[in-house]
C-alpha cells in the first residue's frame, strides 16, 4: 500500500489520538460533570444522577487510556515531553479519577451511614480530575512552562473546563431524568452554560494574543474565513441552547436531549479550534507530529488492528447506549 | 533524600502491586460468574442467580479498582520511564495498543450490561455480555503477559541505533517464557478467587447463614482449589525450569546459591548475606536443588558468583520465593483437608471455616510474592539483556516523585482497607437477606423478617 507512508501514518495516528481525546472530553465530560454538580442535599437525586452514568463511565474513561496509549505508542517522544512537564497535575488527575471511580462502587455497597462520605468523595474526585484536566490544557496551550502567567492562565482554564463539564453533565441529566431533578438540572445547566460561554470567549481572545502562530492561523486569509465559521457556530449554539433551556421542560419531554446535542457541538467546535491552532505541532512550538512519530512498521501493525477493531468498539458501544436508552429513574444497580 | 531512580522504582512497584490485585480477582471471577449464569440459564434455579448477584458486586468493585489503577499505569511509562518507550517502544507499543483495542474497551463497555442490564436486555444477551467480559479480562492478561514475558526473554527483534525494531511479531508475542508465565498467572488468578470465594462463603456460614448459596459457592471454590493447587505446583515447576534455561541468575537468587556446584543443596531457609556473598543460618537438604532443577543428583547449577554485577538483589527474591511456595503448600493442605471433609460429611467444622476465612486473601500474597520473584529477579535489567532499569528512568526531580509516591501510598492504603472491609460488609449483609423469591429471581433483594435477623445475630 503505497499511500501508507510514514507521513500519512503519522497523520492518521494524530487524527486517531485527537478523536480519542475529543470523545473522552465529551463522554467522560458528561459523567465527570454529573459528579461535579452532584446535589448533596438530596440523596434520591444523587442515586438517580449516579445511576444515569452507571452503565457508561467505565467505557468513557477507557477513551483516556486510548488517547494516552495512542500518544504513548505513536508519539513516544511527545508523550514523555508532555507528561514530563505535567508530572504533578497528571498525578492529581489520576488521584481524582481513582477517588471518583472507587467512590462510585463503594457508595452502593457500604453501610448507609458511610454512603454520604463516598458521595462527597465522588464529587471531590470529579472536581479534582476535571480541574487538573483544564489546568493541563492551559499549561499545554501556554507551551508547557510554569511561569506565573502560565499558571494563572492554566488555573483559569481549569475553571473553564469545570464549567464546561458541569454544563454537559447537566445537559445529560436533562435527557436522563424527569420531574424535580430534571428542573434542577435545567437551572444548573443555564448557570454553568453562562460561565462556560464567558470562559470560552476569554480563552479564544487570550490564546491568539500569547501565541504568534495561533494568531496567524486565525487571521491570515483565505483559510481564516473558513475558520471563522467555528467560533460563529460555537457561539450560535450557546444562543440556541439558552433559548431551549428557557422553554424546558416541555410536555411529553420534547427536546430534552437538545441541550446535550448542542453542548456536544460546542465541544467539537472548541476542540477543532484547538487542533487548528496547534497543527502540525504535538508539543506546542517544539515538536511536530511528524518528528514525534514512532517507526513506520510499528504504526502499520497497530493501524491494521485498529481498522479492524474500531468498528466493533463503536458497534458494541452503540448496543450499550441502546440498551440503556430512556430515563435512568428505574435503573437498578445490583 | 532517595534518588529519582529508587523512588520511581518504589512508585512503579507500588502502583503495579496495587493494580495486579484486582485483575487477579476479575480474570477468574469473570469465568466463575459466567459459570453461575449458565447454570442459572439451564436450571432456572434461583440459587445460581443469588450466587451470581452476590459475586457480581465483588466483581464490579474489583473491576473499578482495577480500571482506575490501570489508568495510572498508562501514565507511568511516560512520566517515570521515558527510556523504556524510547528503546523498546516499537515492540511494547503495539502490544499495549492491542490490549486497549481488543480487551479494555470490550470489558469496560459490556460491564455496564452485565451489571445493570439484567432487566434491560434478553437473558441470552446478558449471559453473552458476561461471557465477553470474562473473555476480555483474559485477553487483557494475554497481551500484558506477552509484553512482560518479552521483557524477560526478548526475541524477534533487532537493535538499530540503540532502538529495538520488531522482526518477527509471532516470536515476540509467543516469547520463550510466555506460555509458562500466562498459565502460571491464570492459575494464580483461579486460586486467588477460589480462596476468596471460599473465605467469604465460610464467613457467611460462620455467621449462621444457612441458605443454599454460600454452601454451593463454598463447595465450588474448595473442589476447584483441590484440583488446581497441584496443577499450579506442576506448572510453577515447569516455569522454574524455563527460567533456569533463560535467566540462570534469577534461579540462583531464588535458591540462594552463591557458588556454582554439582549436587547443589535445596536451601529451605537462610539469611542471604550479599555483602559477604554467603548464607547465614542455612537449613539445607543436600543435593535436592540439583535434583529438582536438573533431574540429576549431581547436576550442575550456576551460582551467583558467576554473575557478579549482573544479578538481582538476592534477599528479596530469595524470601519472596519462599513465601510464594509456602502459601502454595498451605493452600494444598487446606484445600485437600477441607475438600475431603466436605465430600464425606457435606459440611465443614468451625475450625476449618475459620481457617478458610483466614485464607481469604492468601492468593493475593502468593501472587504478589511470585511477581516480586520474577520482576526483582530480572534486575538490573528492565528488558533482559537489552535495557538496564537505571537507563530508562526520568529526569524529573526526586522531590516531585517523592510527593506523588506519598500520595499514591496513602491512597492505596485507604482503598485497600476500604475494599477488604466492604467485602466483609457485603457478606455480612447477605446473611440477612431472604433465601430467594421463587417467582421473580431477578428482583432486588429485600430485608429478611425480624426473626431471621435475630437468628443470625
Amino acid at each position: 500500500m503505497s499511500w501508507l507512508t510514514a507521513e500519512n501514518l503519522a497523520l492518521v495516528f494524530a487524527a486517531l489520538t485527537a478523536l480519542s481525546l475529543l470523545l473522552y472530553g465529551i463522554l467522560d465530560g458528561y459523567d465527570l460533570g454529573v459528579g461535579i454538580t452532584l446535589p448533596m442535599h438530596n440523596e434520591a437525586w444523587r442515586d438517580t444522577a449516579i445511576a444515569s452514568i452507571g452503565p457508561f463511565w467505565d467505557a468513557n474513561e477507557t477513551w483516556l487510556v486510548m488517547a494516552v496509549g495512542l500518544l504513548l505508542v505513536a508519539f513516544p517522544a511527545a508523550h514523555s515531553a508532555i507528561l514530563h512537564a505535567m508530572y504533578l497535575p497528571a498525578a492529581l488527575l489520576l488521584i481524582g479519577l481513582i477517588l471518583r471511580g472507587v467512590a462510585f462502587d463503594f457508595r452502593a455497597k457500604v453501610k448507609p451511614a458511610q454512603k454520604r462520605n463516598w458521595d462527597w468523595t465522588f464529587k471531590a474526585g470529579s472536581l479534582l480530575a476535571t480541574f487538573s484536566q483544564g489546568f493541563m490544557l492551559g499549561i499545554y496551550v501556554m507551551g508547557l512552562n510554569y511561569q506565573l502567567s502560565s499558571v494563572l492562565f492554566a488555573s483559569f482554564s481549569g475553571l473553564c473546563v469545570t464549567a464546561a463539564y458541569a454544563m454537559i453533565g447537566n445537559a445529560w441529566l436533562i435527557g436522563k431524568t424527569s420531574g424535580e431533578l430534571q428542573r434542577h438540572a435545567i437551572a444548573s445547566c443555564k448557570k454553568s452554560g453562562v460561565l462556560t460561554f464567558g470562559g470560552i470567549l476569554a480563552v479564544s481572545m487570550i490564546n491568539p494574543l500569547v501565541n504568534a502562530n495561533v494568531y496567524a492561523v486565525w487571521t491570515e486569509p483565505p483559510l481564516a474565513y473558513f475558520y471563522a465559521a467555528i467560533p460563529l457556530l460555537c457561539f450560535g449554539m450557546f444562543a440556541l441552547g439558552y433559548l431551549v433551556l428557557k422553554r424546558l421542560p416541555l410536555p411529553d419531554d420534547k427536546g430534552a436531549w437538545l441541550p446535550f446535542w448542542l453542548t456536544l457541538i460546542i465541544f467539537v467546535c472548541c476542540f477543532a479550534g484547538l487542533v487548528l491552532s496547534f497543527y502540525p505541532f504535538v508539543v506546542p512550538n517544539d515538536m511536530t507530529l511528524y518528528e514525534a512519530a514512532s517507526s513506520k512498521e510499528s504504526l502499520q501493525i497497530i493501524f491494521f488492528g485498529a481498522i479492524f477493531v474500531l468498528p466493533f468498539i463503536l458497534a458494541y458501544t452503540a448496543v450499550a447506549y441502546y440498551a440503556f436508552r430512556g430515563k435512568a429513574d428505574d435503573l437498578k444497580y445490583y | 533524600m532517595l534518588d529519582t531512580l529508587i523512588l520511581s522504582r518504589i512508585q512503579f512497584a507500588a502502583n503495579i502491586s496495587f493494580h495486579i490485585l484486582f485483575p487477579t480477582i476479575t480474570i477468574a471471577l469473570g469465568w466463575l460468574l459466567f459459570y453461575f449464569k449458565v447454570r442459572f440459564d439451564i436450571s432456572k434455579h434461583p440459587v445460581w442467580m443469588r450466587a451470581y448477584r452476590f459475586w457480581v458486586k465483588v466483581f464490579a468493585l474489583s473491576f473499578a479498582l482495577g480500571v482506575v489503577s490501570g489508568i495510572t499505569m498508562s501514565f507511568q511509562f511516560g512520566t517515570n520511564w521515558p527510556g523504556f518507550m524510547e528503546t523498546v517502544g516499537n515492540i511494547a507499543g503495539p502490544l499495549l495498543a492491542y490490549e486497549i483495542l481488543t480487551a479494555f474497551f470490550l470489558e469496560a463497555t459490556l460491564l455496564g450490561i452485565m451489571l445493570f442490564g439484567f432487566h434491560r436486555v434478553p437473558g441470552w444477551a446478558h449471559t453473552g455480555a458476561t461471557f465477553l467480559v470474562a473473555l476480555a479480562t483474559t485477553l487483557s492478561a494475554f497481551w500484558i503477559l506477552a509484553l512482560n514475558s518479552w521483557m524477560q526473554t526478548p526475541v524477534g527483534f533487532e537493535m538499530r541505533d540503540g532502538v529495538a525494531h520488531a522482526t518477527d511479531w509471532l516470536a515476540i508475542i509467543f516469547s520463550p517464557s510466555f506460555p509458562y508465565r500466562l498459565t502460571h498467572m491464570l492459575l494464580a488468578s483461579a486460586l486467588t478467587v477460589c480462596f476468596l470465594v471460599a473465605g467469604l462463603s465460610a464467613y457467611r456460614l460462620l455467621r449462621g447463614d444457612n441458605k443454599k448459596a454460600p454452601q454451593l459457592t463454598l463447595k465450588t471454590a474448595l473442589f476447584s482449589a483441590a484440583l488446581l493447587v497441584p496443577l499450579q505446583i506442576f506448572v510453577g515447576d515447569l516455569h522454574g525450569l524455563n527460567t533456569l534455561e533463560h535467566q540462570p541468575q534469577k534461579v540462583a537468587a531464588m535458591e540462594g546459591l552463591w557458588e556454582t556446584q554439582q549436587g547443589a543443596p535445596l536451601v529451605l531457609f537462610a539469611l542471604p548475606d550479599e555483602e559477604n556473598r554467603q548464607n547465614r543460618f542455612a537449613l539445607e537438604i543436600p543435593k535436592l536443588a540439583s535434583l529438582i532443577l536438573t533431574h540429576q543428583l549431581d547436576g550442575e547449577l550456576q551460582g551467583l558468583n558467576d554473575f557478579k554485577g549482573e544479578h538481582p538483589p538476592v534477599a528479596p527474591v530469595f524470601y519472596s520465593f519462599r513465601l510464594m511456595v509456602g502459601i502454595g503448600l498451605l493452600m494444598l493442605a487446606i484445600a485437600w483437608w477441607c475438600s475431603a471433609r466436605l465430600y464425606r460429611h457435606g459440611s465443614l467444622t468451625p475450625l476449618q471455616l475459620k481457617l478458610l476465612v483466614g485464607m481469604t486473601f492468601s492468593g493475593w500474597v502468593a501472587t504478589l510474592a511470585g511477581w516480586y520473584v520474577t520482576e526483582i529477579g530480572r534486575q538490573p535489567y528492565l528488558v533482559y539483556g537489552v535495557l538496564k532499569t537505571r537507563d530508562a528512568v526520568t529526569t524529573i526531580a526526586s522531590e516531585q516523585v517523592a510527593i506523588t509516591l506519598t500520595l499514591y501510598l496513602l491512597l492505596y492504603a485507604v482503598l485497600l482497607f476500604a475494599y477488604i472491609k466492604t467485602l466483609f460488609v457485603l457478606a455480612k449483609r447477605a446473611v440477612d437477606v431472604e433465601e430467594y423469591d421463587l417467582t421473580q429471581p431477578g428482583l432486588p433483594e429485600r430485608k429478611a423478617s425480624a426473626t431471621a435477623e435475630g437468628a443470625s445475630a
